[in-house]
């Protein structure tokens, strides 16, 4: 299990609910690596301010993780970690590698409204 | 004083501002670290430390979670992920603003701002990170199993990730700008002996050029000014650090690498700003001499705010 406090998709069945139960997920699909820390880090800052939105992570190399994975959106990506953005249970947006608070803001601030 | 006072406010919070963080809070000083990024700095980027003296291996985020533990144990207050929007630092206290909007005071600030990666700041760069460009071969080696890539750099970092990234790619080519590496020789003695490994000196990458992801890259010819198209799956970009010092041009001393000036106390050129880790000017940059400099900019803050105190009932 990935070391944050975000929720934790380990399986098909909470990804599934996870999307079912909320208008607006962001899920980061990564592992505890140089890249991916500073994106879990930014969702746990973020995480009381947007409660519009489902903070959760997901372990890269886990079964559950090929749901991200398999994903067309994430095709052509080849940085960890994956980055998925979900409304009403349909991708808005997705992204490869690091990202900074502020590309974070600016994707959450324009594809879901508070 | 109000409750956005301190004793100290340290700016980073890499090995360097946390290290400054616990000696600072454990001597009883209101301490603040306001940090930009993610806690931990650099240190994070490392997937595994096996040279700080007292603990045989551990990760990087694993040992920035113990000293943020440490520092917050001991009554540091920590806000990461913010903005510096103003500094005022001259006069007995300083101001530093965040996020356009609330502003703390301190008698001291300790700027530990560390490093960043270096980009190369060239057409295609945001628009392929993550769909062909890398900065971390550890991260991202392994999607590249019997493909092409390319490793930008000349430096012990660049030398040895190509090497490693051999593991997985068919064939490195190493794309340094200068005729010769800034490596140590066993490095570059390595990458020249790997079969898969080709260079190509005096030379630097222009462009990246793709569609839905990277799929070629420009590369001119120092020399020559020559440009050639290259088909690529990957680009490896490890072409060092550059200290996070753009908000202290002008207000501090910095010398020409934008590295801050300090003496032997870790004291700048002004009253009660100090400065430590890679940010600063220094030889080596190491986590135990970023982990030395907070000490020594910690002691040295306690015992300015302790002489001010006396300076003030005199």
């Amino acid at each position: 299990m990935l070391q944050t406090n975000l929720t934790h998709l380990t399986s098909e069945e909470k990804f599934n609910q996870t999307l079912k139960e909320n208008e607006n997920v962001m899920v980061c699909c990564g592992r505890m690596g140089p890249m991916c820390i500073p994106v879990y880090e930014a969702m746990e800052e973020l995480e009381p301010t947007y409660k519009n939105v489902k903070f959760a992570d997901m372990e890269f190399d886990s079964p559950t993780g090929n749901l991200i994975r398999s994903l067309p959106e994430t095709k052509n990506f080849n940085g960890l970690p994956f980055t998925v953005y979900f409304k009403n249970g349909k991708v808005v947006k997705a992204t490869s590698s690091i990202q900074s608070m502020d590309q974070i803001t600016n994707i959450l601030d324009s594809n879901f409204t508070k | 004083m109000n409750e956005n006072h301190y004793d100290v406010i340290v700016i980073g919070a890499g090995p360097a501002g946390l290290t400054a963080g616990i000696y600072l809070a454990r001597g009883k000083m209101k301490t603040l670290i306001l940090n930009e990024g993610t806690v931990g700095g650099q240190m994070v980027l490392t997937h595994e430390i096996a040279n700080y003296p007292g603990i045989e291996k551990i990760s990087g985020f694993q040992l920035s979670r113990t000293m943020r533990n440490q520092a917050t144990a001991f009554g540091a207050v920590i806000k990461s992920n913010i903005k510096i929007s103003k500094l005022s630092l001259n006069g007995e206290i300083k101001s530093v603003e965040i996020n356009n909007k609330e502003t703390f005071t301190a008698g001291v600030v300790i700027f530990a701002t560390g490093g960043k990666s270096r980009n190369l700041s060239i057409p295609g760069e945001d628009e392929f990170k993550g769909k062909g460009i890398s900065y971390c071969a550890t991260c991202d080696g392994d999607f590249f199993q019997d493909k092409n890539i390319i490793v930008v750099g000349g430096g012990n970092s660049a030398l040895e990730e190509a090497v490693s990234l051999t593991k997985y790619a068919k064939s490195v080519t190493i794309v340094h700008q200068f005729d010769h590496f800034q490596a140590f020789d066993h490095a570059i003695e390595e990458a020249k002996n790997n079969p898969k490994i080709s260079m190509m000196m005096e030379s630097k990458l222009a462009e990246f050029i793709g569609t839905e992801k990277l799929e070629k890259v420009k590369i001119q010819n120092q020399s020559s000014n020559e440009i050639v198209e290259k088909p690529i799956d990957g680009v490896f970009i490890l072409i060092g650090y550059e200290p996070n010092t753009e908000k202290l041009k002008g207000i501090i001393a910095l010398n020409a690498r934008n590295e801050i000036v300090t003496n032997d106390k870790m004291e700048t050129n002004i009253s009660g700003v100090y400065a430590a880790g890679d940010s600063t000017a220094k030889q080596f940059r190491q986590i135990t001499t970023a982990v030395a400099d907070g000490t020594i900019a910690a002691l040295s803050a306690i015992e300015y705010l302790n002489a001010q105190k006396i300076k003030d009932a005199a």
